[in-house]
């Protein structure tokens, strides 16, 4: 029997190394260490109802694991044979517990390509990684295929690159091929930094073989020795699992010298980032890995003819290789065959925001975003009403209603005037304000910004302010328009990919949430209540009764007495002045009858 | 050769060139900010930063219009691409970058050093602006100011020239950008002061600089009140490259010599006297030509503590660099003071005794090409009970602010004699302004005095040169003297190294720190990256010496006379107190007075 | 650990190292698998399912047959005990009543493996849980 305990970094926070250590303890004290195997997986993807414990054989899946909850697991279940009911997963909409995770909305409509190991083997043991074929696709490509061949299966595949941009990575590998040099690089871009994506995470800390694999695999391709991971230095579990893998690999002489007798070399090193979002632009990366100031330069020249160190590089980012492997193994035919018609394969997305199932999910390519947000996602949060989805993070945009059936690919994003991303999506329901969510995303870029080109530099600086202005309800119908004209020519002359794409979340938010801008603009109204500079307090006259607690309480002395005195009254009701009022709430709380609201 | 369509303008261009440079092969003009060159002497700046020489790719290399505009200075051309440089949606974004940019920068024009001579302020007056629509936060700096260079970071357009010319034209390091986004600027490390930085205030930064952020440190003011205050008695002395220079502040071609008109305009400025730091330059030959030739003799005669070559230390950018850098070899260069300090060295002992004049109401001032002057004239060392040997140094720019302000025109001026006895000079005096001058000046007298024969021919073409690093053999009657030349901080750094590892042999080096000598000195008018300007200067600093009558400094009749008057002999007593000096190592920390 | 010299060597490694594995790979597609489920209630538990469930498992392992086993609760057939209900691909479920090590052999290698009928169907009756 074996017990699979989520060993992600979203698991362990709530404990489930402490989950680990009581099942080995108790199992121990029952003398049932051998009989039952307790391993430490990666990410399962629903982080919501984390920590996650997974009991094979029966496929048993419980959620939101307490290390208190061990013992009862232990005694009713392992020995026992009888389900821990209320640990169960309950499905939101008939309130019924499901065992098997199979038979979870969560889980049904995905397809674990990318993730296809984590949250099943241990990824610290690279054993567990072989018997599942781990290193077959490399020994594949070192005794049967040409480095050419290679190129033309990745090619073949269609698999275009997952870190947002999506270009096809075979074609990129094939640039890179042609500059043959005696020093050549692979690297894997391992900078995450869309706000809410941790698929890259997940993957290596889940599944690192796949990535150590790929790199080879890649080097082999392009005829390159040098493999380098470029990592956030904020993900330590992720780090240490890769020096393990890394460690394992060398060991078991998959990286090294000779690599399975082939007489191909290849290894790999870390190299740790400061986590700044613009270093997962490539040049940027690439700079800072130099040791210089991250900082992206022009493209050309494309890393493919000089990167790193001036020489030949291929930059891809995690998820693109994770699905290196799988593609050699099962085939370009089988990969082509999944996804849609310009983007195949499988995506990974990071699902946040209003939503029930929170968490990492990987589903085919061409997947609607109705699909995931009702069936996977299992609806809006508290039955209310959808609003919005953000795809694609602060590159990417808002997209509405109308585009819940546009099947999610590369092309159909764009075309709904978002894009693909790293995979975050955020979904949003009438308690969002479109407009602070796109001061939210332009925050994020103005922080993340290098500074190196002006547009970017003050241009987004610019914007936040006037949507500052705005959201404080000081904006002008010409602060709309200046913001439109900003926002099309950071995207016409920005320097990089940061800058080229940050508008978006404004663009995509003038265009399909006009009104709400209006609304802010004209009638200085927030209608999700969000704006607090645009609530407004006012006092029922014909529910006061002019006890005068509110005015005693307000600290702006914004309350005043009317001559108007309600029927079945006897003192004249409050007023507030909204042009003294600060909005603290202090005159809602103190009034006993309900006299007060927001609007 | 490709072809390319700029403007509807067909045009054939080598392969590699940009769409800038294309157009402007054309006569195509694209106005640009960030970018900036210095042909033919390696420093090219395109970062592509400030996103103002965009133009819009109506037909790519895939024959389809580009998604985004293109930075014309980092593009380069392809087989049939069609480019326009002033279409509508380029106008409007950049004259949005513009509008950006000023958004970011203080309006204080009229009272900015850099007004007339800003690159930020044409562009804004081409681009017909005429109110800034983006109002909101602007960056707020410390300001900064060493004893040469002032530092007001808030006029900052991130154009990234200082600092690929502190680090990679001049290998110095003190400069580079800081802070992430709307903070970023550039800086030294930590934001620290340039004085505690490495920074050897050469200067190159503020001759680069396109707007008001790197300016000199402005003397006029102390120079004036000097001049109005009637118990000081104020004399001058002018540098080398100051005279084929300033001509071009009031419109003369570059490499207008006005030597004369440049005496008499600072005689009306209200000059006591007028001196020539061409006289002490022959000085420093003599000093520095006997230190020279004393160690190759002590070498040749089998003495191994000997430190061959010997390094000129007439540039103080270059004294400030190996200070910081090579501080294991301060016992290399010469010890002979620059021209400028010997001057304030003779000004105030020799020339002030025999006058009659009091320390303290003798004030000297520089005429200088230069900012490290600023600095150098308040080394420690350089003060006498706490009054300096100099006491105010200006640059070939303040000077002309001074002149019109005076309500003078340069070109209205007579030529007129320098002083005597400090204003004598002679040809090897001169050239004293350009990259291999000093050399080739120490070379026409250390040859005489080596071998007691008359030079064959004055004239050592094999000296000069734009070249970054030369060398070449001198034949000394039989002796072979081998010489190395270096202008330009990282040309110094490659040069020196070499020395260093012991893969090369010289004995004698002379170094500059600016590109081209003192010609390119960072107190010179503004060259906005012509080159050209720079071989100007040059070309008039070998022709004001070849109309020299004297061109060999031991056969400078004052200087022969101060010899018998005062110092006895070179590198003799008297010398070595008054006009050598000694180096510190500043590997760690920079020391200054006050 | 000897570095793999060979892509055979890895994949020898790897049939070596699958077992430790199944368990899991089973689960995960357990519809095209023999799944076998024991009746571990009380009631199962004193008639002996567990040890008869650990025979099974050997048995299944040395016949090399790939059989999922899960532990379920009452089945509702106390008098039978020990029951388990087996279920072949693309068949449906038959559940077995009073299974000892003996049963449960011939339902391997009988019903299992050659779709033979053995003794000891619970009556069609049953319902499968």
């Amino acid at each position: 029997m074996h017990v699979l305990v989520c060993g992600g970094t979203g698991c362990q926070a709530s404990a489930s190394a402490q989950i680990i250590k009581n099942f080995e303890d108790i199992l121990a004290a029952k003398g049932l260490q051998d009989e039952v195997q307790v391993v430490r997986t990666g990410c399962f993807g629903f982080c919501e109802k984390g920590p996650i414990v997974k009991i094979m054989p029966d496929n048993t899946f419980y959620t939101q694991v307490k290390p208190e909850d061990v013992e009862k697991i232990v005694n009713e279940h392992i020995i026992k044979g009888r389900k821990v009911t209320d640990l169960l997963y309950m499905d939101p909409e008939n309130k019924e517990h499901v065992a098997d995770s199979k038979h979870m909305g969560f889980y049904r409509k995905q397809l674990r390509i990318a993730l296809r190991n984590c949250g099943f083997i241990n990824p610290e043991n690279i054993d567990e990684c072989i018997s599942r074929g781990g290193y077959e696709a490399l020994g594949k490509v070192l005794s049967e295929m040409t480095p050419q061949q290679v190129v033309d299966e990745i090619t073949k595949s269609g698999l275009r690159g997952r870190g947002g941009a999506g270009f096809p990575t075979g074609v990129k590998w094939g640039l890179c091929a042609k500059n043959k040099c005696d020093e050549m690089y692979v690297i894997c871009n391992a900078d995450e930094g869309d706000p809410g994506a941790f698929m890259d995470r997940s993957i290596m800390e889940g599944d690192p073989h796949s990535i150590v694999e790929a790199m080879a695999i890649c080097g082999y391709a392009i005829g390159a020795t040098h493999g380098l991971v470029y990592i956030r230095a904020e993900y330590p579990l992720a780090i240490h699992r890769l020096q393990v893998a890394i460690a394992q690999a060398r060991e078991y002489g998959l990286l090294g010298k000779d690599i399975l007798g082939s007489g191909f070399d290849f290894d790999i090193e870390l190299r740790y980032g400061a986590g700044a979002f613009v270093c997962g632009e490539e040049t940027a990366l690439i700079h800072s890995m130099e040791g210089k100031r991250g900082e992206p330069t022009l493209k050309p020249p494309f890393p493919a003819v000089s990167g790193y160190m001036a020489k030949p590089s291929n930059v891809n980012n995690v998820e693109t290789f994770a699905n290196v492997p799988i593609i050699i193994t099962k085939g370009a035919d089988w990969f082509a065959s999944i996804g849609s018609e310009k983007s195949k394969g499988t995506k990974v997305f990071a699902l946040a925001g209003q939503i029930n199932n929170v968490g990492l999910i990987e589903v085919p390519m061409g997947t609607t975003l109705r699909d995931i947000i009702y069936e996977i996602g299992g609806g809006i949060k508290g039955g209310r009403k959808f609003k919005a989805v953000q795809t694609g993070g602060p590159s990417g945009g808002c997209l509405t209603e109308k585009h819940l059936d546009t099947p999610i690919d590369y092309e159909s994003l764009a075309a709904a005037g978002s894009m693909m991303g790293s995979g975050g999506m955020v979904v949003m329901d009438d308690t969002s304000c479109m407009v602070a969510i796109a001061k939210f995303y332009l925050e994020f870029t103005c922080e993340e910004s290098c500074g190196k080109c002006s547009p970017c530099r003050i241009g987004n600086k610019r914007m936040l302010e006037i949507l500052t202005k705005i959201t404080e309800g000081r904006g002008t119908m010409d602060d709309l328009q200046e913001l439109r004209n900003l926002a099309a020519v950071i995207k016409d002359t920005a320097l990089c990919g940061l800058g080229q794409t940050s508008p978006n979340p404004v663009l995509s938010t003038l265009d399909n949430f006009w009104d709400e801008y209006v609304e802010h603009v004209v009638d200085k109204k927030c209608r999700a209540g969000v704006c607090k500079k645009l609530m407004r307090y006012e006092i029922d006259k014909e529910k006061c009764i002019g006890c005068g607690a509110c005015k005693k309480n307000c600290p702006a002395e914004a309350i005043s007495k009317t001559d108007y005195i309600a029927p079945g009254h006897k003192l004249p009701s409050m007023t507030i002045d909204p042009s003294k009022c600060i909005k603290c709430g202090a005159c809602i709380s103190t009034c006993k009858f309900s006299a007060i609201s927001v609007k | 050769m490709i072809n390319v369509t700029i403007d509807n303008k067909q045009i054939q261009v080598p392969e590699g060139t940009t769409i800038l440079k294309a157009a402007r092969m054309a006569g195509i003009h694209i106005p640009t900010l960030c970018y900036f060159e210095l042909a033919g002497m390696k420093f090219e700046n395109k970062p592509g930063g400030c996103r103002v020489c965009v133009v819009e790719v109506v037909k790519d290399f895939n024959g389809r219009p580009r998604r985004n505009l293109a930075p014309a200075c980092a593009t380069d051309c392809v087989e049939g691409m069609e480019v326009l440089t002033h279409s509508a949606r380029v106008i409007n974004a950049r004259r949005t970058v513009v509008e950006l940019i000023l958004s970011d920068h203080p309006t204080d024009c009229l009272t900015c050093a850099k007004s007339g001579n800003c690159e930020l302020q044409s562009l804004a007056q081409y681009l017909g602006i005429r109110d800034i629509p983006f109002k909101g936060e602007q960056s707020h700096y410390r300001q900064d100011m060493s004893p040469s260079i002032v530092r007001d970071m808030d006029k900052c357009i991130m154009c990234r020239r200082c600092e690929n010319m502190c680090n990679n034209v001049q290998t110095v390091g003190a400069l580079s950008a800081i802070n992430r986004g709307f903070s970023a600027v550039v800086a030294p490390a930590f934001e620290q002061d340039l004085v505690d930085s490495p920074c050897v205030m050469c200067g190159q930064c503020v001759q680069v600089c396109p707007v008001g952020a790197l300016t000199e440190v402005d003397d006029t003011r102390n120079v004036m009140a000097a001049i109005n205050n009637p118990k000081k008695t104020v004399i001058v002395n002018t540098a080398p490259a100051t005279r084929v220079a300033l001509g071009e502040e009031f419109g003369m071609p570059a490499g207008t010599i006005v030597t004369g008109q440049m005496a008499a305009a600072l005689r009306r400025l209200g000059f006591d006297y007028v001196f020539d730091t061409d006289f002490t330059a022959d000085l420093t030959i003599m000093e520095e030509g006997t230190e020279l030739l004393g160690r190759i003799k002590k070498f040749m005669a089998g003495d191994k503590s000997v430190r061959l070559p010997i390094l000129t230390s007439c540039c103080p950018g270059w004294v400030n660099f190996f200070e910081h850098n090579f501080p294991d070899m301060l016992d290399v260069p010469s010890t002979a003071k620059s021209p400028m300090q010997m001057f304030g060295a003779v000004a105030k002992n020799y020339w002030a005794d025999k006058m009659g004049i009091k320390r303290e109401d003798l004030v000297v001032v520089s005429i200088m090409p230069c900012l490290a002057k600023k600095y150098e004239s308040k080394r420690k060392e350089f003060y006498k009970d706490g009054n300096p040997d100099i006491d105010y140094v200006l640059t070939t720019r303040e000077l002309a602010r001074l002149i019109k302000q005076f309500n003078l025109d340069l070109k209205d001026m007579p030529s007129e004699d320098y002083d005597d006895p400090l204003g004598e000079s002679t040809g090897a005096a001169v050239i004293f302004g350009a990259t291999g001058g000093v050399i080739e000046a120490a070379t026409r007298t250390a040859y005489e005095v080596f071998t007691g024969k008359p030079l064959p021919k004055i004239d050592f073409t094999e000296l000069r040169g734009m070249e970054g690093i030369r060398d070449a053999w001198v034949d000394f009657d039989g002796t072979p003297i081998h010489i190395g030349i270096a202008h330009g901080l990282s040309n110094a750094r490659t040069l020196l190294q070499r020395v260093r590892e012991g893969k090369e042999q010289f004995h004698a080096i002379e170094v500059m720190a600016c590109p081209g000598g003192c010609v390119g000195g960072a107190g010179q008018p503004y060259h906005h990256g012509n080159s050209e300007i720079i071989k100007k200067r040059t070309e008039a600093i070998y022709r004001e010496d070849l109309g020299k009558p004297i061109r060999k400094s031991h056969e400078n009749p004052s200087i022969k006379k101060i010899y018998e008057e005062y110092f006895g002999e070179p590198c003799g007593h008297k010398s070595h107190e008054l006009l050598h000096t000694h180096y510190f190592d500043k590997s760690e920390h920079v020391e200054i007075s006050e | 650990m000897a570095k793999v010299k060979s892509l055979a060597e890895l994949k020898a490694m790897r049939e070596k190292l699958q077992s430790n594995l199944d368990l899991r790979e089973k689960s995960n597609d357990p519809d095209s698998l023999v799944q076998i489920k024991v009746a571990m209630a009380t009631c199962g538990i004193a008639a002996g399912a567990k040890q008869v469930m650990e025979h099974m498992m050997e048995k299944a392992d040395e016949l090399k047959i790939g059989v999922v086993f899960t532990q379920t609760g009452c089945m509702g057939y106390c008098h039978a005990e020990p029951t388990i209900e087996v279920k072949c691909p693309g068949k449906d479920p038959i559940v077995f009543g009073h299974v000892d090590n003996n049963r449960a052999d011939e339902i391997l290698t009988k019903y299992v493996m050659n779709n033979e009928m053995v003794d000891g169907v619970i009556p069609v009756n049953y319902e499968t849980i």
